[in-house]
């Protein structure tokens, strides 16, 4: 890779920060173009006619979409960079597994336990947190998903290691407490800590701010 | 070493068949075992006790569980023939993203066909067809999804060729006068041995749908 490398993006989207997370781990320039999703650029329409969101990387004039797919593609177009993928297929069968369960299975689950109310929140919660237990149990004695350094699980995991502290924070909901999740509790602390991750998430108050606005107009 | 390579699978679901047309494609000798959903075997709550869903392939004593996944795992592992997946970094991109869309609307659009009545079925039939019309484009004039060989994508929708039947009896349509492009499509791709040995028979297909239905809306 090299050449013309643009992301369209939001600030506050966890799925953004993945692929900015990706183009960081492997040292490659690109160009941040802020989306507003209230008014979605003609760019974006273009780049995207399918599903019209953000993620997108548009390399040398080719788009490609779905945060995942991406991540693939920067691992597959940088193969001397760091490893987002592990090399061996069984153990990249099993960070594809693990990521498609956050975004299939997780983010549904936790947007339903934060933001519903009433009976459907209880049941929410309690399918979240089963499915939470999924991923503690994963992490087994690792310091990440993937090993000893962060892999694609991990940076698709950062909805629960870090955005999900804010939701939790602004709705009230508890979902990934120490002692129920100690393992993925520890996993978060090192996850935010660790180099290109803590220099590219968004600022805590700035996602809590924007969180406790769109609280209000639901 | 002996490759031990068994299949935990259901023999109408659209997810398994794609598992077994990667299977046949690359030659892979496994052993098929077929779960009844309703009474699920140790087997396959101990290997996918997260979804606890078919397909689940299993080699050596290690599942792969999500049939995308595993058609990627096979294609890797067995890469001395017949290749699924494009070589090109940008073409494997769109590949992977055409599947995800198979995967993430033709089921549940498809399944509303004969899952619901009235003004909801309308919305559905809609839907689907917007669906199928979008693939539609996206095929062009290629022989393949995946250009001039039968690829990733392919495998990923083709086996819902065998629920066009059921789609088109619930759904009130002809999938031949909407999307001719399509049907010309899955026809090419019968001609394939791994596919027409794979897909079971569309009467029976729309047999077991019915069956289903009946169920589902308590009739």
């Amino acid at each position: 890779m090299g050449e013309e490398v643009v992301v369209f993006d939001v600030w506050v989207n966890p799925y953004s920060r993945r692929v900015e997370t990706a183009m960081r781990l492997k040292g490659v320039p690109y160009r941040y173009i802020e989306e507003d999703l209230g008014n979605k650029s003609p760019l974006l329409l273009k780049y995207n006619p399918i599903h019209e969101k953000v993620p997108v990387l548009v390399h040398n004039g080719n788009p490609i979409a779905e945060s995942l797919v991406i991540l693939e593609y920067i691992d597959e177009t940088r193969p001397q960079g760091f490893p987002i993928l592990p090399r061996d297929p069984y153990e990249r069968a099993t960070a594809r597994f693990w990521s498609k369960f956050i975004d299939d299975k997780c983010m549904p689950a936790i947007t339903q336990a934060c933001w519903d109310e009433g009976e459907a929140s209880d049941k929410a919660v309690e399918e979240a947190t089963e499915l939470l237990m999924f991923l503690e149990n994963e992490l087994k004695e690792k310091r990440f998903f993937g090993g000893e350094r962060i892999g694609m699980v991990d940076i698709a995991a950062n909805i629960v290691g870090f955005w999900l502290g804010t939701i939790e924070e602004v709705t009230g909901v508890e979902l990934m407490t120490r002692d129920k999740f100690p393992k993925l509790s520890n996993w978060s602390i090192e996850f935010v800590r660790s180099n290109v991750i803590k220099e590219n998430l968004p600022p805590r108050e700035g996602v809590i701010s924007y969180l406790r606005k769109k609280r209000l107009t639901r | 070493m002996a490759e031990e390579v068994v299949l935990l699978d259901f023999w109408v679901s659209m997810f398994g068949m794609r598992v077994r047309v990667a299977l046949a494609e690359k030659g892979i000798k496994y052993e098929y075992r077929e779960e009844d959903l309703r009474n699920k075997s140790d087997l396959l709550l101990q290997m996918n006790p997260v979804h606890k869903k078919i397909p689940v392939l299993i080699h050596n004593g290690k599942p792969i569980c999500e049939s995308l996944i595993i058609v990627q795992y096979i294609d890797e592992v067995w890469n001395d023939k017949s290749p699924l997946l494009p070589s090109d970094p940008y073409k494997r991109a769109q590949a992977r993203f055409w599947a995800d869309f198979v995967d993430k609307k033709v089921y549940e659009s498809g399944r509303k066909l004969w899952t619901t009545k009235g003004e909801e079925h309308g919305a559905a039939k809609k839907e689907f067809l917007e669906i199928l019309k979008t693939l539609e484009e996206e095929l062009g004039e290629k022989p393949y999804f995946g250009g001039e060989t039968f690829g990733f994508v392919d495998v990923a929708f083709v086996t819902f060729y065998s629920w066009f039947n059921a789609f088109e009896t619930f759904g009130e349509f002809s999938m031949e006068a909407e999307h001719p492009k399509i049907i010309a499509w899955a026809k090419r791709c019968m001609q394939k041995e791994s596919v027409a040995k794979t897909l079971p028979d569309q009467q029976k297909v729309y047999e077991f749908v019915l069956g289903m239905r009946k169920r589902f809306l308590g009739e």
